[in-house]
C-alpha cells in the first residue's frame, strides 16, 4: 500500500458547513471550484457541447420549404405568427403543441428526477452549462483554484487588473454572443446578422441582446451558485420527486468513515479508519461550493464532480471507486445498517469488507431494474401518452380549414321579391406554402345559392377561389333563399371547401336565419 | 443608551432601544437590498429630472427630455392619418363607382366608412343599417332614391327633404284623406295589397284599381313600381317602410308620414360621405 500522507489537503470551508449553520443573509462566500477530471468531467464536457452547439447553431440550418415559406430549419416569425420547425409548421391556434411540448418537457423532467436525481440541474440546465463555460473562460485567464483564490486575496496590481479585465470582457463577449442567438430565432439569421452589424436591425434585437447579455453575465459570471441555491424553485421541488430509489450522489460514509488524515496511526493504534482520507478534494471542486461529506443537501445539484476528485484520490491510493457515488438512499441505508451492525456501533467500515479488504456480498450496489419501478413506470406512460397524442394530432391535423361568422346584426334581410337573404364572413385558411385553388360549395339549404362581395363569381351554390400561400382568406358570402323554399326560421347547412388537386377537404355547419313569417 | 449592547443568543449587537426588557437587534440589511435601495433614489433623481415631475406652485417641471403625454398622442394620431393619407388622397381623387373597382381602397373604404357609420348613422339605421319602421334597411335590394354607388352618395351628400339644403332630395306624398273618401281609401289600400300578397275583400280590389289609375300613376307608376325621381317606392315588392297589410297602406295613404334625412357633407365631409356610400353599397343591396 502506498503511503497515503503524500496527499496534500486542500484548505476549504463550504458555505453551509452543519457545524456553524450560518443565517441565510450573508455575504457570499466566494467559491473557487478547482478543476475537475474523470468521466463524469468528461461526460459534462460532452454535454456541454451539444447543448451549446444546439443552441448557437440551430437558427442557422436550412430547410426547404418552397418559394413560399422561409427556409430557415427553427424560426419564430412573430410579424407574420408563423412557427417553424424543421418540416412543422404550425399557426397561432396550434401552440397548445408547444404547451404539450412543455407539459412532456415536465414530465420527462419528474422521470429523470425520479431515476437518477437532479440530472438536469448537474448537465444540461443552461445555468450550470453557462457558469461551466464561464469558469473555463476564468480559469483559462486566472489559473485554476489555488491561483485564482491567491489572486483574489492579493492587492489590486496591474496584473490582477489586466487579468480580471480580460475575464470580464470575454464574459460579456459570451453574454453577447448569448444574447445574439438568441434573436437569431426570431428572423431570417444571415439578413438579422448584416443588420446587426451595420446598425439597421429593429431596436427590441438590440435590446434583445442587451437583456440577455446583462442576464447571462450576471447569472453565468457574478451570481453562478446563487442562481440554484436562491432563485430556482427547482431545489425546493426535488424532494417531492425524490425517493428511496432514486439516484443521488451519495458519500458513502459507511465506508469512508470514520475519517482521517492519518490513517495509518490510527489504525496502528487499534482504531477502525474508513477510506475518506479528508483531503477535501470533493469539496474544492464542487461549483456550488458545498460538502457532499454532509448528505444530499438543497445546494447539491448532482454535477457528480467530487465523484471524479474522490475517484482520482481513490485509484491514487489503490482503493474501491465510489467513495462518492451515484447511490440510492436504499442502497445506502442497507450498507450503512451494515457498517453499523444493524444499529449496536458506530461505523465500522471493517464491517462491510471480508477478511483479505474487498467488499463482502452483502453490500448493496445500484442495480438498473431500480429505475423501472411504479412511480417511472407512470411518468413514463404519461410522458408517451402526451407525445403520441400530440403525433396523432400532428400527423392528422388540417391544413385546409375554414371559419364561418354568421352576420348577427341583421341576423337575416328581407329582399324585394320576398327571399331572405343571411350574410357570412367565411374565413379560409390555406395551411401549407402553397397557392391553392379552393372550391367552396353550399350543401343543403335547397334553392338558396350564394354570391361573394366584391368578386364576380355569378350566384350558385358553389365557386372557386384562389387563396394565397399560408395565408388566411376573408370572403363575404350572400345566402339567400326564395321565400317558397323556407320552412323553418333556423336551418342548418353545410359550407364545404375543397382542393381538388390534393383532395383536402373541410366541412362548417352554418345555420340559416329567417323570420317567423316567412316560413 | 449610547453603550452598545450585544445580545446574548444570537451575538448580534441591538439598536440599543428597549421595551420592557425586549431588545430591538441591529441586524443589517441585506446588502443587495441596500444597493438597490440607493440605486432607486439614484434613478427617481435621474427619472424627475428627465421626466415631467417636480409640482410648483401653478404647475410643473417640464423634463428635460420635453416629454408629455400629449405630444404622444397627437403624434400617433399624425402617424395614423400619414398612415391612411395614401388611401385618403385615392378616395378624394375617385368616385365611389371607381372607388368599388380598387380591391385595397374598397376594403378601407368599408373600414372607414363602417366607424364614421356607428358613430352618425346608427340612430336612426341601427347599427346593423337593418333600419327599423320608417327607417330604411340598408342591407336590402330595395332603394327609394336609387342604390348605385353614385346615387347613394348623392342622398347621403344631401339629405332627404332637408330644409336647409337646397339640392336636397324632395318630395311630397298628399294626405289623401282629404282629397278621397274613405271608402276609396280603402279600396286603394286593397288594390296595393294585393299586389305583393292576398287581401281580405278581393272585391275591392277591382275599384282600388281604378282610385290608384287616377290619384297614384303619376309618381308610383302604372305598374305601381315606383319612380326612384321622386322617391316613390315600388308597391309590389315585399319591402314595405311603414308597414305591409291594407291597414298600415291606409294609414299611409290618409296622412302619409315621411322621413328626413340630414344633408352629411358640411359635417363630414366629401372623403367620409364617400367612405360611408361604399360602406352602404357594400352592405348587400348595392346595384
Amino acid at each position: 500500500m502506498r503511503d497515503k500522507t503524500q496527499l496534500t489537503r486542500l484548505e476549504t470551508e463550504t458555505v453551509n458547513a452543519a457545524k456553524t449553520r450560518k443565517p441565510l443573509y450573508a455575504a457570499r462566500q466566494k467559491i473557487f471550484p478547482k478543476r475537475a477530471s474523470g468521466n463524469f468531467r468528461r461526460f459534462k464536457w460532452l454535454v456541454m457541447t451539444i447543448t451549446l452547439g444546439i443552441y448557437y447553431l440551430t437558427a442557422w440550418l436550412h430547410w426547404d420549404r418552397g418559394p413560399f415559406a422561409p427556409d430557415q430549419a427553427v424560426l419564430l416569425d412573430l410579424t407574420n405568427r408563423r412557427f417553424y420547425f424543421f418540416f412543422i409548421e404550425i399557426w397561432p391556434q396550434e401552440f397548445f403543441y408547444v404547451a404539450g411540448l412543455l407539459v412532456m418537457a415536465g414530465v420527462g423532467l419528474f422521470l429523470i428526477t425520479s431515476a437518477v436525481g437532479r440530472a438536469w440541474c448537474g448537465y444540461a440546465c443552461p445555468q450550470t452549462v453557462w457558469v461551466d463555460l464561464f469558469l473555463v473562460v476564468e480559469r483559462a485567464i486566472e489559473g485554476d483554484r489555488n491561483a485564482r483564490m491567491k489572486l483574489d486575496a492579493g492587492p489590486w496590481t496591474a496584473r490582477k487588473l489586466m487579468l480580471r479585465v480580460s475575464k470580464h470582457a470575454i464574459w460579456l463577449v459570451i453574454g453577447a454572443a448569448t444574447g445574439g442567438a438568441w434573436i437569431f430565432y426570431f428572423a431570417d439569421a444571415p439578413t438579422l446578422v448584416g443588420e446587426l452589424f451595420t446598425g439597421t436591425a429593429a431596436p427590441v434585437a438590440y435590446i434583445t441582446i442587451a437583456v440577455l447579455t446583462a442576464t447571462t453575465y450576471t447569472f453565468g459570471g457574478l451570481m453562478r451558485e446563487q442562481v440554484c441555491t436562491y432563485m430556482c424553485p427547482w431545489p425546493r421541488i426535488q424532494a417531492a420527486m425524490l425517493d428511496e430509489n432514486s439516484l443521488t450522489v451519495t458519500y458513502n460514509d459507511w465506508r469512508g468513515e470514520p475519517r482521517s488524515r492519518h490513517a495509518k496511526k490510527v489504525q496502528a493504534s487499534g482504531q477502525s479508519v474508513g477510506d475518506c482520507v479528508d483531503c477535501n478534494a470533493c469539496v474544492a471542486v464542487c461549483p456550488m461550493g458545498i460538502d457532499i461529506r454532509d448528505g444530499q443537501q438543497l445546494e447539491c445539484i448532482t454535477c457528480a464532480l467530487c465523484i471524479d476528485a474522490c475517484d482520482g484520490v481513490m485509484d491514487k491510493l489503490g482503493k474501491e471507486r465510489g467513495l462518492i457515488s451515484y447511490a440510492t438512499l436504499s442502497d445506502y441505508n442497507a450498507n450503512m445498517m451494515l457498517a453499523i451492525a444493524g444499529g449496536s456501533s458506530s461505523i465500522n467500515p471493517s464491517l462491510v469488507r471480508t477478511a483479505v479488504g474487498t467488499f463482502s456480498d452483502q453490500v448493496a450496489h445500484f442495480h438498473i431494474r431500480k429505475i423501472f419501478r411504479p412511480r417511472t413506470y407512470v411518468y413514463m406512460g404519461l410522458w408517451s401518452l402526451i407525445g403520441l397524442g400530440l403525433l396523432y394530432s400532428l400527423l392528422t391535423r388540417d391544413r385546409l380549414e375554414l371559419n364561418v361568422l354568421h352576420d348577427r346584426n341583421p341576423q337575416f334581410v328581407t329582399l324585394s321579391d320576398g327571399s331572405i337573404r343571411n350574410g357570412y364572413s367565411v374565413k379560409l385558411l390555406n395551411m401549407i406554402p402553397e397557392p391553392r385553388t379552393i372550391v367552396v360549395t353550399m350543401q343543403g339549404l335547397e334553392g338558396a345559392d350564394m354570391v361573394v362581395v366584391g368578386d364576380d363569381i355569378p350566384a350558385g351554390r358553389s365557386f372557386a377561389i384562389p387563396v394565397e400561400p399560408d395565408r388566411l382568406k376573408t370572403l363575404k358570402v350572400f345566402v339567400r333563399q326564395p321565400a317558397d323554399q323556407i320552412h323553418a326560421p333556423a336551418q342548418t347547412f353545410k359550407f364545404r371547401v375543397e382542393d381538388k388537386a390534393s383532395f383536402e377537404s373541410n366541412e362548417y355547419a352554418a345555420t340559416f336565419n329567417a323570420p317567423e313569417a316567412a316560413k | 443608551m449610547s453603550d452598545e449592547h450585544i445580545d446574548e443568543v444570537s451575538g448580534v449587537s441591538t439598536t440599543g432601544h428597549e421595551w420592557d426588557g425586549i431588545r430591538e437587534l441591529n441586524n443589517p440589511l441585506p446588502r443587495w437590498w441596500v444597493i438597490t435601495f440607493y440605486v432607486t433614489i439614484a434613478w427617481a433623481l435621474v427619472y424627475t429630472t428627465a421626466y415631467p415631475a417636480w409640482p410648483m406652485l401653478t404647475s410643473a417641471t417640464k423634463g428635460m427630455l420635453g416629454y408629455s403625454s400629449r405630444k404622444d398622442v397627437k403624434n400617433d394620431l399624425a402617424a395614423a392619418e400619414a398612415a391612411k393619407g395614401k388611401y385618403v388622397a385615392a378616395i378624394q381623387a375617385k368616385s365611389v363607382s371607381e372607388i368599388l373597382t380598387d380591391d385595397a381602397l374598397r376594403e378601407f373604404a368599408v373600414a372607414a366608412g363602417a366607424a364614421a357609420f356607428k358613430v352618425n348613422c346608427t340612430q336612426c339605421h341601427g347599427s346593423g343599417a337593418q333600419g327599423s319602421k320608417g327607417f330604411p334597411n340598408l342591407n336590402d335590394d330595395d332603394w327609394l332614391w336609387g342604390g348605385s354607388p353614385d346615387q347613394i352618395k348623392q342622398t347621403i351628400t344631401h339629405g332627404l327633404r332637408f330644409a336647409s339644403d337646397p339640392d336636397t332630395r324632395l318630395s311630397e306624398m298628399p294626405a289623401f284623406g282629404d282629397i278621397i273618401t274613405a271608402d276609396q281609401i280603402a279600396q286603394v289600400s286593397a288594390y296595393v295589397a294585393s299586389l305583393s300578397g292576398k287581401v281580405r275583400d278581393a272585391s275591392l280590389i277591382q275599384p282600388g284599381a281604378k282610385v290608384f289609375a287616377e290619384n297614384c300613376v303619376a309618381c308610383h307608376g302604372d305598374n305601381a313600381k315606383g319612380n326612384r325621381e321622386f322617391g316613390a317606392p315600388d308597391l309590389t315588392d315585399a319591402i314595405w317602410l311603414y308597414g305591409s297589410g291594407e291597414t298600415a297602406i291606409a294609414a299611409q295613404v290618409r296622412a302619409p308620414k315621411q322621413g328626413v334625412m340630414p344633408a352629411w357633407v358640411g359635417r363630414l365631409g366629401e372623403i367620409k360621405v364617400k367612405e360611408l356610400a361604399v360602406y352602404v353599397h357594400s352592405l348587400g343591396g348595392g346595384e
